[in-house]
């Protein structure tokens, strides 16, 4: 009887339904094939920062990179051509790699949740347009909000905080949908975007070539200090964001139904705004405008481990990392004796591997709102 | 005597200077009971639920929960006193239908998902028969199904006050009668006062203790079933023809179509494939 099948059930549910042990078991089966994913992304990084290290006319053995790096830590170095070559020129770049790729994805995450749209990164948004542009008067014009050696971040930030806030502006005064937040933020991008080049225009030839090789995104730096710099807003922004996680979830269902779980939809955008606008400026300020890692990242990595912040966002990171490092290392051996910048192989990487997503992939990882 | 658990108080809400959308809404709720609100479309119920919910901010009157006026509970608060299925979600990133359901646990676990957590929820579809689709994502879900996993998710937040916006119209009539007499069953179990918005005058006379039949932006009439479903209210109401009948102490509706005029029907005759010509006499609704 329905009836009583019905009543079982209630009651099942007024125990506290210790009868679901092994259901509770299949669940975390699923939570472990997640984890597998993002220490494979992490240990295929690992291998990728060696292969991208090995490259270059001082040859370096590819376990031998390893190995210097270690006696670098543990204050045994033994090779000191290597070491320095290693340390001075090749690590400070490879750890620009592995912090924009892990920080934009990690941005793309966290915007494609808040704003409920596949294509929402902060590239999209204008945000990493905004940044830019604050760098870019920093850097030609030497007009910034402070003279302190953070000029160019906190410019970017600055910046980076206009599209969030007109974003946030429209949505609030004009009740616009996702999709016409994205088409705000592409404007703002568009606007930033000539702004910049009239300025580069003006610019004297030396600052004109360094701003455009900044413009098309690169993580030739060599500096520790920057590496520092970038390091601590990308893990502040990462635990802000990782923090977030499970009320992103909640988000990505609607305002009125994230509400009605708790989650106050207004407040849990404009935090997330920011502190994406924070993560944005951090790295664009070194790397320059990095597109599509923020835009492709979470769609591969939302194939493998579902739409749950709480693991899509570590798994999006993990995968930005190692893009960035593969980007890294084709930009390096595919024109010989020359190195292209990042963020234009990331773009021919990127573009064809969207149009493949969205015109090949068999299952829906995403709709369109 | 204490507080009840809903108490709304002269209720009006209206969007800028436009016309209001509810007007002198006063209603009084406690305890375990099953609530329909019933009216035509565009009489403001939908609305009448997001004053309670906060989601819309009511222009005149006041919505207390438990004693407490709404406006001073935080998000997290009320969301553990009241729950709310709406009649639609977005799944732009679709889920598992575990992992929505247990969205519904947020205002009481926090970031951890306990093993408590996941075996209440797993319970909860069980209930509503959907226990084989919980590691099927929810996109590959049909509308009905849908509907039942974001009900999951309302019954998983364990609140004192249920709301649910028409929660079964997607449902199939056996899938209705359950849900509801479900929502019924725990109501009572519970302790939880759950009011739904009811298109379907016969499920929510079967399984309501009162009905709310709201027109013209006001509550029309108040009482429990067999006091609200007449026929004559339904002619004010919905402007429409009806035949009120009881069975089990309940009133069912037959609505009938005084313009529609049927043929002679032969009781022996039987329709298969084309039907022109066979047309019944009344339509039974739900």
């Amino acid at each position: 009887m329905t009836s009583d099948k019905v009543l079982r059930s209630v009651d099942i549910w007024m125990d506290e339904g210790e009868e679901f042990d092994d259901e509770v078991k299949n669940f975390r089966k699923g939570t472990v094939r997640k984890i597998i994913f993002i220490a494979g992304c992490i240990a295929a990084a690992v291998v990728a920062a060696g292969a991208a290290m090995n490259i270059g006319e001082f040859h370096i053995d590819f376990f031998e990179i390893y190995r210097i790096i270690w006696a670098h830590l543990t204050g045994n170095v033994y090779d000191e051509n290597a070491d320095w070559i290693l340390w001075q020129w090749r690590l400070p770049r490879i750890c620009c790699d592995i912090l924009a790729g892990t920080g934009l994805a990690a941005a793309g995450v966290v915007m494609q949740s808040i704003l409920r749209n596949p294509l929402a990164d902060p590239y999209t948004t204008g945000i990493s347009s905004g940044a830019s542009f604050g760098a870019t008067i920093a850097m030609a014009l030497g007009l910034s909000l402070t003279t302190s050696g953070f000029a160019v971040v906190v410019n970017a930030f600055f910046f980076a905080l206009i599209p969030t806030a007109v974003i946030l502006a429209v949505s609030r005064f004009k009740s616009a949908s996702p999709a016409t937040m994205i088409m705000v933020g592409i404007a703002i991008m568009y606007m930033f975007n000539a702004t910049s080049t009239l300025i580069r225009l003006y610019a004297d030839p030396d600052t004109q070539a360094a701003i455009f090789a900044w413009t098309v995104g690169t993580t030739d730096i060599r500096e520790w200090s920057h590496v520092v710099t970038m390091s601590l807003f990308v893990a502040a922004g990462l635990i802000a964001c990782q923090l977030m996680t499970r009320r992103l979830n909640v988000i990505a269902t609607g305002d009125e139904s994230a509400r009605s779980i708790g989650v106050n939809a207004e407040r849990l955008r404009i935090v997330s705004l920011l502190v994406v606008s924070f993560l944005a400026a951090g790295i664009v300020s070194f790397t320059g405008l990095i597109g599509f890692v923020g835009l492709v990242c979470p769609h591969i990595a939302r194939l493998i481990v579902g739409s749950d912040n709480r693991y899509l966002l570590p798994a999006s990171a993990a995968f930005g990392a190692l893009l960035l490092l593969i980007a890294d290392i084709i930009g390096h051996v595919i024109v010989y004796g020359h190195s292209i910048q990042v963020g234009v192989i990331t773009a021919f990487l990127g573009a064809p591997l969207l149009l493949y997503l969205i015109l090949r992939q068999g299952k829906e990882v995403w709709r369109c709102p | 005597m204490g507080d009840s658990d809903l108490d709304i108080d002269g209720l009006g809400f209206g969007y800028g200077n436009a016309s209001k959308v509810l007007d002198g809404i006063s209603l009084k709720v406690s305890g375990p009971q099953l609530v329909s609100i019933i009216g035509p479309n565009g009489v403001g119920k939908s609305t009448l639920i997001y004053c309670i919910n906060k989601i819309l901010s009511p222009t005149e009157g006041t919505v207390m929960i438990q004693g407490r006026e709404v406006r001073d509970y935080s998000v997290k608060e009320l969301a553990k006193t009241m729950g709310f299925v709406p009649h639609a979600t977005s799944d732009v990133f679709p889920m598992t239908v575990m992992d929505t359901v247990l969205m519904g646990r947020h205002p009481h676990s926090g970031r951890k998902i306990t093993d408590k957590d996941v075996q209440e929820a797993y319970s909860i579809l069980k209930t509503l028969e959907i226990e084989k689709f919980a590691m099927r994502q929810f996109d590959e879900l049909s509308a009905g199904q849908h509907q039942k996993v974001v009900l999951a998710r309302g019954l998983a937040q364990k609140p004192k006050i249920l709301l649910l916006d028409e929660p079964t119209s997607n449902l199939d009539i056996k899938h209705q009668m359950d849900v509801t007499r479900i929502l019924k069953e725990l109501s009572e179990r519970d302790g939880m006062t759950v009011i739904m918005i009811s298109h379907d005058l016969n499920i929510a006379s079967r399984y309501s203790d009162y009905i709310v039949m709201m027109y013209d932006k006001k509550i029309f009439r108040i009482g429990k079933p067999e006091e609200v479903i007449t026929e004559e209210n339904i002619r004010h109401v919905y402007k429409v023809e009806s035949k009120v009948i009881t069975d089990d102490g309940r009133p069912y509706v037959i609505l009938r179509d005084p313009q529609f005029r049927p043929g002679p029907l032969d009781d022996n005759s039987f329709c298969s494939g084309r039907c022109e010509g066979y047309m019944p006499k009344y339509l039974l609704i739900g």
